[in-house]
């Protein structure tokens, strides 16, 4: 089936068995992101820390519904981010919105592809436009609240 | 001028006749295409748009390639025969419900249609003193509009706003666990505060068809005006404006086998005497100074802008192919493919239907979940396999929420599927739990 090239096993494996799926304390920002052409939903949470004067990403915890490829893409974000900087992380975040607009013809670096960890099996989502909003929820409610987490940083 | 009401529609005498199905598909260009990895079109998704047959096609290629130009305009024979289709037009779609053509408004769409009741009704609440408005328009604190939670967002969204905008209240029908409307509160819900009930004829979602002559009654005991949005009753079975119950009646062309861009808003003449304009400029006016305006009588009151001829066209030709089948039959023949999917859904183990589970005063939309499996997910599986359906909250996302529902995988029928096209969608809604091991 052609759909296959979409739904690899790595991708029903996380659909299925989400890593670091609930909404734990303490976090620095929460955020609520729907896509509201379909009603899929996240609560997503991000916890800073502090690594040799730079913010990292100690946990990002979530809450989410929704289809497999935006559960699925969730749960790799969160292990892709998960213990970076945030300046790494931002990378990532960018590596994986330029794979998701490529269209299937994408010729990424082979670096960015290697930092995105589990998320490249997602190169197939881009030749199915109607799901890349589905795969960037989670990615684009992280990229948020971790915005905010650095908003409130600089406050204090 | 004195109009005469138009001949009534022909009506099938006798049982339904089915319809000829292969002989019809052959009318649709697009049913000849292949989809995904070179597979057959199975399109369950008419309730979103309907596909053209050729002589829709035809009709609007027509327009362009020999009478094109501005009706209502210029001094030649191209604008009187501009003029004549368009008019024309109006003539056969109101034949088309059984209406009197002077109370046929062209829209864009049968949403903009229930925005143009909306906005008439908001302009007429900030009109000065001395400008047209019937009290049923000039809505203000303490005035109700009642809705229902079964709406299509097109026939919620314009009344919520009206509320917001003229300080009426928005109050609503609810809905049971089995999808029909909850009227137990209608004593309550209808009172002499209400100005305005829009309801759906057919609901998108779950094919309900409420018992709109009944609200409609109480409705009009009380003073109200009704509006009801006919996108998906007018399209799929017989509607007589005469014996329908309601002041205005909303409902798109494209829906009905007619071209994208043009709608009708059917209503009553004395009600669109009463209204202001939505959009004003061309077309529409009586006398124009810079000091102020005056405009037309409806229904050009409420046709700014360069008529949509080639769009009237295609949709008169949508009429004439739709009668030709005869609409009663037309509904038995989807009654037949609703029965069935209802029956071979209904018995898949985890998939949960919508809605009325028989075909009493339920219509061609079959909306269901799957256990384990997101709607998407569904969708895209029965797209690789060449069926397209719809999988999301349809546009009715409060329906979704009362019945349970976050979104749901729908398959909408019309004149062109078959009974082999409900076996394959339930039979490909099978792979997908397999698929997703659900």
């Amino acid at each position: 089936m052609e759909v296959e090239s979409m739904y690899q096993e790595l991708i029903l494996d996380h659909y299925r068995h989400p890593h670091n799926r609930g909404l734990r304390e303490p976090y620095s920002a929460e955020v609520h992101h729907v896509n509201p052409l379909c009603g899929d939903e996240v609560t997503l949470r991000v916890a800073l820390k502090d690594a040799d004067g730079e913010p990292a990403v100690a946990d990002v915890s979530y809450d989410a519904l929704g289809c497999s490829i935006s559960q699925a893409s969730a749960s790799m974000m969160t292990e892709a981010v998960i213990g970076k900087t945030v300046g790494e992380a931002m990378i990532i975040n960018g590596a994986f919105l330029e794979l998701m607009q490529s269209r299937g013809t994408a010729e990424p670096d082979e670096e960015l592809l290697a930092r995105l960890g589990d998320a490249v099996a997602f190169e197939g989502v881009s030749r199915y436009p109607a799901r890349i909003k589905c795969a960037l929820l989670g990615w684009m409610a992280w990229k948020d609240a971790t915005a905010q987490a650095l908003e409130t940083l600089e406050q204090t | 001028m004195t109009t005469t009401r138009s001949a009534p529609r022909a009506t099938a005498t006798g049982p339904a006749r089915g319809l000829d199905v292969a002989d019809i598909r052959a009318d649709f260009p697009i049913l000849g295409r292949a989809v995904r990895g070179g597979r057959p079109l199975v399109y369950l998704d008419s309730g979103a748009t309907s596909h053209k047959p050729r002589q829709v096609l035809d009709a609007e290629r027509d327009f362009y390639t020999i009478r094109n130009s501005a009706a209502h305009r210029g001094a030649h024979l191209l604008g009187e025969e501009a003029t004549d289709a368009y008019e024309g037009a109006r003539v056969r779609v109101a034949a088309f419900i059984g209406a009197d053509p002077g109370e046929v408004v062209f829209t864009k769409s049968a949403t903009e249609a229930l925005n143009l009741v909306a906005y008439a009704a908001g302009n007429a609440a900030t009109a000065g003193p001395g400008e047209p408005g019937a009290a049923w328009l000039r809505l203000g604190p303490g005035d109700e509009v009642l809705v229902t939670e079964m709406e299509h967002h097109a026939n919620l969204i314009p009344w919520q706003q009206l509320a917001q905008r003229t300080g009426a209240t928005l109050r609503w029908f609810g809905v049971t666990p089995e999808g029909r409307l909850d009227l137990s509160g209608a004593g309550r819900l209808i009172n002499d505060r209400t100005r305005i009930v829009a309801v759906t004829h057919q609901s998108n979602v779950t094919g309900t068809i409420p018992p709109v002559r009944q609200i409609a009654d109480l409705a009009h005991d009380r003073g109200a005006v009704v509006v009801v949005d006919g996108a998906q009753s007018v399209p799929h079975r017989p509607v007589d404006v005469t014996s329908l119950g309601a002041d205005f009646l909303a409902f798109s062309a494209h829906k009905m086998l007619g071209p994208t861009g043009i709608g009708v808003l059917w209503g009553r003449r004395e009600l669109l005497e009463a209204m202001p304009p939505f959009l004003t400029g061309g077309s529409m006016i009586e006398v124009v100074r810079m000091e102020g305006s005056t405009f037309l009588p409806p229904p050009q009151r409420f046709e700014a802008g360069v008529p949509p001829a080639a769009q009237a066209a295609g949709l008169a030709a949508a009429c004439a192919y739709l009668d030709a089948l005869g609409m009663e039959n037309v509904a038995a023949h989807e009654g037949t493919l609703t029965a069935h999917a209802l029956e071979a859904l209904g018995s898949i183990e985890g998939v949960r239907i919508l809605g009325p589970l028989t075909t009493d005063d339920r219509g061609g939309a079959v909306s269901f979940t799957v256990d384990g499996v997101h709607p998407h997910d569904v969708g895209q599986l029965l797209d690789d396999l060449g069926i397209a359906v719809r999988a999301d909250h349809h546009c009715a996302w409060p329906l979704h929420r009362a019945l349970g529902a976050a979104a749901s995988t729908r398959a909408t029928f019309y004149v062109y599927n078959t009974h082999d096209e409900v076996e394959a969608l339930a039979n490909a809604v099978r792979q997908a739990q397999r698929f997703f091991r659900a």
